[in-house]
């Protein structure tokens, strides 16, 4: 299977501290991938770069084949990445379906003219758009809090608007930042549900996360970073089992 | 009849400048809806007024046209002077715009052809109070129409965020520029009609304190709403008239009153009412919601 994306011997360095080494690796088509590692590993910082908020200062970065380390973070988002953040970063004064639809910008084609002259056509699109918004706020299971600000929202409900806002741009890559950070555990459930059905329509996932059980559930494979350098990647099984992830995240004295 | 004929013309001059006010204070709303502190418009304000009186005093072009030159000239220039300082942020963006304003007065200042400091006198009176309406009305109607469609949030999600909004596809700075230069037009027009409702120019009234003037209006309105701007301009172009007639009552000169009230209502505003006028019934509903919460 032909790589989505391909990380090439990624560096960012922070005044003197490499927060990313040359840390190379692929996520394919359809495919759930961990990103994980201790705090401080870099994780974040590689999704910063390739969503194109931060500018990589060594490395590549391609999305199908096309490098896009040099892009600003639309154009990133206009070849189909979409985001979530780890702290979390909705438009608070907006409803959660406002958010969503936000979220949906890239996809839709409405036309300024036809919305100032007040078209019918114009009116159709927004129906239609509002109509999606909502049927992601389904699928989230959050129909019923579509009509209240964002920042009313409890933690574990803002993390899944995240998620929908995501959605919401229909990307062939979807990053998750830690998606259930703060959530119960029947919320993760649900979140974990969620993302294999994405990927099972085709949407790639990079996860980081820190619930290992999670991890182990729905990632394909795993590229365990640390110290900004790639340590060990494969099947979840496998990673578990190598020595130096053990290493890391137990101390190399155990 | 002749009653209300001589309340109109009494009131004539107050009437149109809650007209070129609102327009100045949604030009400067245009900006901040994205959440840009921009304070180019008096500057955009003087060129759109220079522009138009020239083309109607000197070429003698039709008033309607040259309206729509002293739109477009701004807007012209909002291009190549927003494309670098929208890379400012906050403060910076401020200051650097205010240079702008700054400039083009001087210019102005400077520039015999158009009498200097002195300004140009006897335009031909051709702006009627409908004319002011009608423009005050388009952009209301512009701004609506933005707001809740995908253009209008994603302007609110620039104002709030703009990283975030840059990862939805939205190109930031395209948008931050179309409405600098859809502020600048606002000024220009705003500058045309009023060069030929009050038959002068000068390049002191486009002085910096001209722009914090627009800022109150939006600000003391607010700028949760479009419309927020019409009514916090409305309300401060009224005050002073209203100060006229009471001062005398009380027995007070009017005429130092008016600033110390002016910056008693921001302040007072900005202290109690910090999202404008705008908030008020909001802010009244959750009052009482909280006293039968209370009770």
């Amino acid at each position: 299977m032909s790589a989505l994306l391909a990380v090439e011997s990624l560096e960012r360095a922070f005044g003197g501290v490499r927060a990313v080494d040359g840390a190379s690796f692929e996520v394919r088509a359809g495919e759930v991938h961990g990103l994980i590692g201790p705090n401080g590993a870099g994780k974040t910082t590689v999704i910063n770069m390739v969503s194109g908020l931060l500018a990589p200062t060594g490395g590549r970065i391609r999305l199908e084949g096309r490098e896009i380390q040099a892009l600003a973070p639309h154009r990133v988002a206009a070849l189909g990445v979409a985001r979530t953040f780890q702290n979390i970063r909705l438009f608070s004064d907006l409803t959660a379906r406002d958010n969503v639809l936000v979220g949906e910008h890239r996809v839709r084609k409405a036309s300024l003219g036809a919305r100032l002259l007040l078209l019918p056509a114009a009116r159709e699109e927004e129906r239609r758009a509002r109509g999606q918004a909502l049927a992601l706020l389904e699928r989230i299971g959050l129909a019923d809090r579509a009509h209240e600000r964002a920042r009313n929202l409890s933690y574990g409900e803002q993390r899944r608007v995240e998620i929908a806002r995501a959605l919401a741009a229909d990307p062939r890559l979807l990053l998750l930042d830690e998606p259930t950070a703060g959530m119960n555990p029947v919320e993760v459930q649900a979140v974990a549900t969620l993302i294999r059905k994405v990927a099972a329509e085709g949407h790639a996932v990079l996860l980081i996360e820190h619930n290992v059980k999670l991890v182990m559930d729905v990632c394909d494979r795993i590229t365990v970073l640390d110290f900004g350098k790639v340590i060990a990647e494969g099947a979840p099984a496998e990673v578990a089992r190598h020595p130096a992830v053990i290493a890391a995240y137990l101390g190399s004295g155990a | 009849m002749e009653a209300l004929r001589d309340l109109y013309l009494t009131y004539q001059s107050t009437l149109g400048y809650i007209g070129l006010n609102s327009l100045l204070a949604l030009s400067v709303y245009a900006t901040l809806s994205c959440g840009q502190l921009a304070l180019s418009n008096a500057g955009f304000m003087a060129i759109g007024a220079y522009a138009a009186t020239l083309l109607t005093k000197e070429a003698a072009l039709p008033f309607p046209l040259a309206l729509a030159a002293g739109a477009l000239l701004p807007a012209l220039v909002a291009v190549p002077l927003g494309l670098p300082v929208l890379r400012l942020r906050g403060v910076f963006l401020a200051i650097a715009t205010i240079g702008f304003g700054e400039v083009v007065r001087l210019g102005i200042v400077n520039w015999e052809y158009v009498n200097g400091a002195q300004g140009i006198v006897a335009i031909p009176q051709k702006t009627s109070l409908w004319m002011i309406f009608l423009a005050v009305a388009a952009v209301l109607f512009v701004m609506a129409r933005l707001r809740g469609s995908k253009w209008g949030f994603a302007l609110e999600a620039i104002r709030e965020d703009e990283p975030a909004a840059r990862t939805m596809g939205i190109p930031s700075t395209a948008y931050k520029l179309a409405m600098l230069v859809l502020g600048a037009a606002i000024a220009g027009l705003a500058g045309g009609l009023e060069a030929h409702f009050t038959f002068m120019v000068a390049p002191n009234g486009f002085s910096f304190g001209r722009v914090v003037d627009m800022l109150v209006f939006a600000v003391v309105g607010g700028t949760a709403r479009y419309w927020g701007p019409v009514l916090g301009a409305a309300f401060l172009t009224l005050l002073p008239e209203l100060l006229r007639e009471l001062a005398p009552l009380v027995g007070i000169e009017p005429g130092p009153l008016r600033l110390m009230v002016n910056g008693l209502v921001l302040l007072a505003v900005i202290l109690f009412l910090p999202n404008g006028m705008v908030s008020l019934p909001d802010r009244l509903r959750e009052r009482r919601a909280a006293r039968r919460a209370a009770a």
